[in-house]
């Protein structure tokens, strides 16, 4: 019992949601895969922590005090560290569906998504339209830009690559944004609120890009198509919070064989000759046990991690600020919604995104989580750049924030070492480029396209029906 | 297993039970016993099983189990939250002939009574009853034998007084079975089913609060999201039997 084998396929650090889909589609396929946290629970930045330990990793209170206390069990708290949410129609959806990890997760709507425009108190916050009748109707429009506004979107739920007839004389893998917009005759506004709340650009660089144009279609067609999906807006979550996700990957993997290990640290990464990684030397160590742990070596010809795991291989592409905040209301002019995403677009305040969740069994009845976050501008003052958004908020019971969360990317693609590393989970309020992620770690490790499609579990042994 | 044909169909709910264990005490085969009816000497560890269903007719409900394997995660102690996550039911089990095991067993039910849901109905099964030659309970364990891999050597090395004593302690369920012969099987999975507090089955979803209430498909909850359910429009409700 208790063996590491001698070799294995993969060794996978780290038990963030990129390494846990891999882990899983790997396993899966038939890999021998062995994979290991340093920490004692699994998700890494992607999990979700009780009140208890977010106060405490925050170290946000008086020495000797409890705060967490006066707010119910810790237990009923389940804190995501990463602001997202799960696109309906979006590849993260199509994997859990695929994986048949569904089995595990129950997912709710999110019931609103809504865009801030003007700023302090003459501001108007209003539910994104989503398709030509919500135009027809929204508050953020003059009667003149509904129209235009309107035929705009009518235009792209009907576009069709393939199809020319439907590109309106536009090619879009040429043109700019900007050339779209003006053709409709959008107003700056409006164009704000289409780039930021729908194609969810964190900046309006995408604007002038030329060919930009195509993919700014796409995210809004993503976007529009997962709305039409279950109605009240284009984002589900899972129940228990974010944390869940990696969890429910590292239990697909395990069906299939994977080994897991928490509790264990890097101690020496072995490469050959070459160059090439062959094997791994770790210690397995329970917090507060007694004694050296239990130390192990294996070989392994491939490690998938997160870039904590090699911060030499690495490099920092931005900085993300966020905070935490702790609320017993929904947000003002949110229809009351027990859960929202609220896109303040850069050109308002500086691109801020809110986002609050209740009733997703995340926090005890009568609270709500919202964190704020942007890309920092200037890492000096971050806590000012979140300043529109917590005034968004209303009265905050608690408020935690950190310094600046660097973003990190690989140097290398792997190839050569036989390290594939990840990327920091992005300031994107979705998991698409985290999708696109684990495809690209895929594609480099593997040397082939993933496909998702038909990675189904086994129906068990039997049926018992 | 269909006889709905007679009188009113009874009501029936699901109920998420987990499997809690040291390796190769027998956790798998208790469950194909119970499941399939059969027994396989020498069963690699589980793969590929998500969970099996089975249901147990009572007379006034059908329970239908949701067995969940541990998927080789106890091994190192990485067992996930999400295992025991609305878990209304724990099936711990030890080797009667390993009183490590047992020890083991312990951990798990303490850590099912600060992890899981307050209310949970714990059973403690002592398994491997017919590597036992029984009648003897007080057969205790011989000092410098090691009776791990001779099967016919192995005897009963954690007795019947010592494991109910301490079931009794932590209001646990309590038996000793055999996979392999099936005695007691079936009967655990009753006993358990039977203990389930009726409100547990009936009530509907607690919003927040992670923990409180059974998590069944007893709730109406419009913004729930049925994902498999692709390619139907509309708010998909989840499946219930009210």
């Amino acid at each position: 019992m208790e063996e590491i084998a001698p070799s294995y396929d993969v060794v996978v650090l780290g038990t963030g949601l990129t390494e846990c889909i891999l882990s899983g589609v790997l396993s899966v396929k038939g890999q021998k895969v062995l994979h290991m946290d340093r920490n004692d629970h699994y998700g890494g930045e992607a999990a979700s922590v009780n009140l208890e330990t977010l106060f405490k990793q925050y170290d946000n209170f008086a020495p000797g005090t409890e705060p967490w206390k006066k707010y119910g069990r810790p237990n009923d708290w389940n804190i995501d560290l990463v602001p997202k949410l799960l696109m309906s129609n979006g590849e993260l959806t199509n994997i859990l569906v695929s994986t048949d990890v569904t089995r595990y997760i129950e997912f709710k709507q999110i019931a609103g998504s809504y865009v801030q425009q003007g700023q302090g108190p003459r501001a108007t916050v209003a539910k994104v339209p989503s398709d030509a009748s919500e135009a027809l109707r929204s508050p953020l429009m003059g009667i003149f830009e509904k129209r235009r506004a309107k035929n705009f979107l009518q235009w792209v739920g009907n576009f069709d690559e393939a199809n020319p007839s439907t590109h309106n004389g536009m090619n879009l893998s040429q043109a700019t944004m900007k050339q779209v917009y003006d053709k409709y005759g959008l107003e700056a506004s409006t164009r704000d609120f289409i780039g930021h709340s729908m194609a969810l650009y964190p900046t309006d660089d995408y604007i002038d890009k030329k060919g930009q144009a195509k993919d700014c279609v796409e995210r809004i067609r993503l976007y529009v198509n997962s709305m039409a999906r279950y109605g009240k807006s284009p984002y589900i979550y899972p129940l228990y919070g974010l944390g869940e996700l990696p969890q429910g990957f590292a239990r697909l993997s395990a069906i299939y064989g994977g080994t897991y290990m928490l509790n264990t640290t890097i101690d020496e990464v072995k490469f050959d000759g070459s160059g090439k990684v062959e094997g791994i030397r770790a210690t397995m160590k329970e917090r507060g046990e007694a004694g050296e742990g239990m130390k192990f070596e294996t070989k392994c010809k491939k490690i998938l991690a997160d870039p904590s795991y090699f911060p030499d291989k690495v490099k920092v592409t931005g900085h993300l600020v966020k905070a935490i905040c702790i609320l017993n209301h929904p947000i003002d002019k949110t229809d009351n919604s027990d859960s929202v995403q609220l896109i303040i677009p850069q050109s308002q305040v500086g691109r801020k995104h809110a986002l609050v969740s209740s009733t997703h069994n995340v926090c005890p009845k009568g609270y709500y989580i919202a964190i704020v976050s942007t890309i920092s501008e200037s890492p000096a003052n971050h806590h000012l750049e979140l300043q529109p958004g917590l005034e968004r908020l209303g009265k905050i019971e608690e408020q935690f924030m950190g310094a600046p969360i660097p973003i990190y990317e690989p140097l290398q693609s792997g190839e050569q070492d036989g390290v594939f590393l990840s990327r920091s989970y992005d300031a994107s309020s979705h998991f698409e480029t985290m999708t696109d992620d684990v495809r690209d770690i895929y594609r480099r490790a593997e040397g082939e396209e993933l496909v998702v499609k038909g990675l189904k579990e086994g129906e068990g042994l039997v049926g018992g029906e | 297993m269909t006889d709905s044909t007679a009188s009113a169909p009874k009501p029936s709910s699901s109920v998420k039970l987990v499997l809690l264990g040291e390796a190769a005490v027998g956790k798998s085969s208790l469950v194909l016993r119970f499941v399939n009816n059969d027994f396989q000497p020498n069963k690699e560890p589980t793969i590929g099983a998500a969970f099996l269903t089975q249901k147990c007719q009572l007379p006034s409900r059908t329970i239908k189990f949701e067995i969940w394997d541990t998927a080789g995660q106890e091994r190192f102690a990485s067992l996930a939250p999400m295992y025991y996550r609305n878990a209304q039911s724990a099936l711990v089990v030890y080797d009667m002939t390993k009183p490590s095991s047992l020890v083991k067993a312990k951990h798990w039910v303490a850590e099912l009574q600060r992890q899981a849901s307050p209310g949970i109905v714990i059973a403690l099964v002592g398994n491997k009853l017919d590597l036992c030659d029984d009648d003897d309970p007080e057969d205790e364990a011989q000092d410098g034998e090691n009776a791990e891999g001779h099967e016919e050597e192995a005897v009963r090395k954690v007795s019947t007084a010592e494991a109910k004593a301490y079931a009794e302690e932590e209001s646990l369920l309590f038996y000793e079975t055999s996979a392999k012969t099936g005695h007691n099987v079936s009967e655990v999975f009753t006993a358990i089913a039977n203990a389930i507090p009726e409100t547990s089955l009936k009530g509907p979803r607690t919003g927040a609060g992670g923990g409180t209430q059974a998590a069944i498909s007893g709730g109406q909850d419009t913004s729930r999201v049925n994902l498999n359910a692709r390619g139907a429009d509309g708010a998909a409700k989840e499946g219930c039997a009210c």
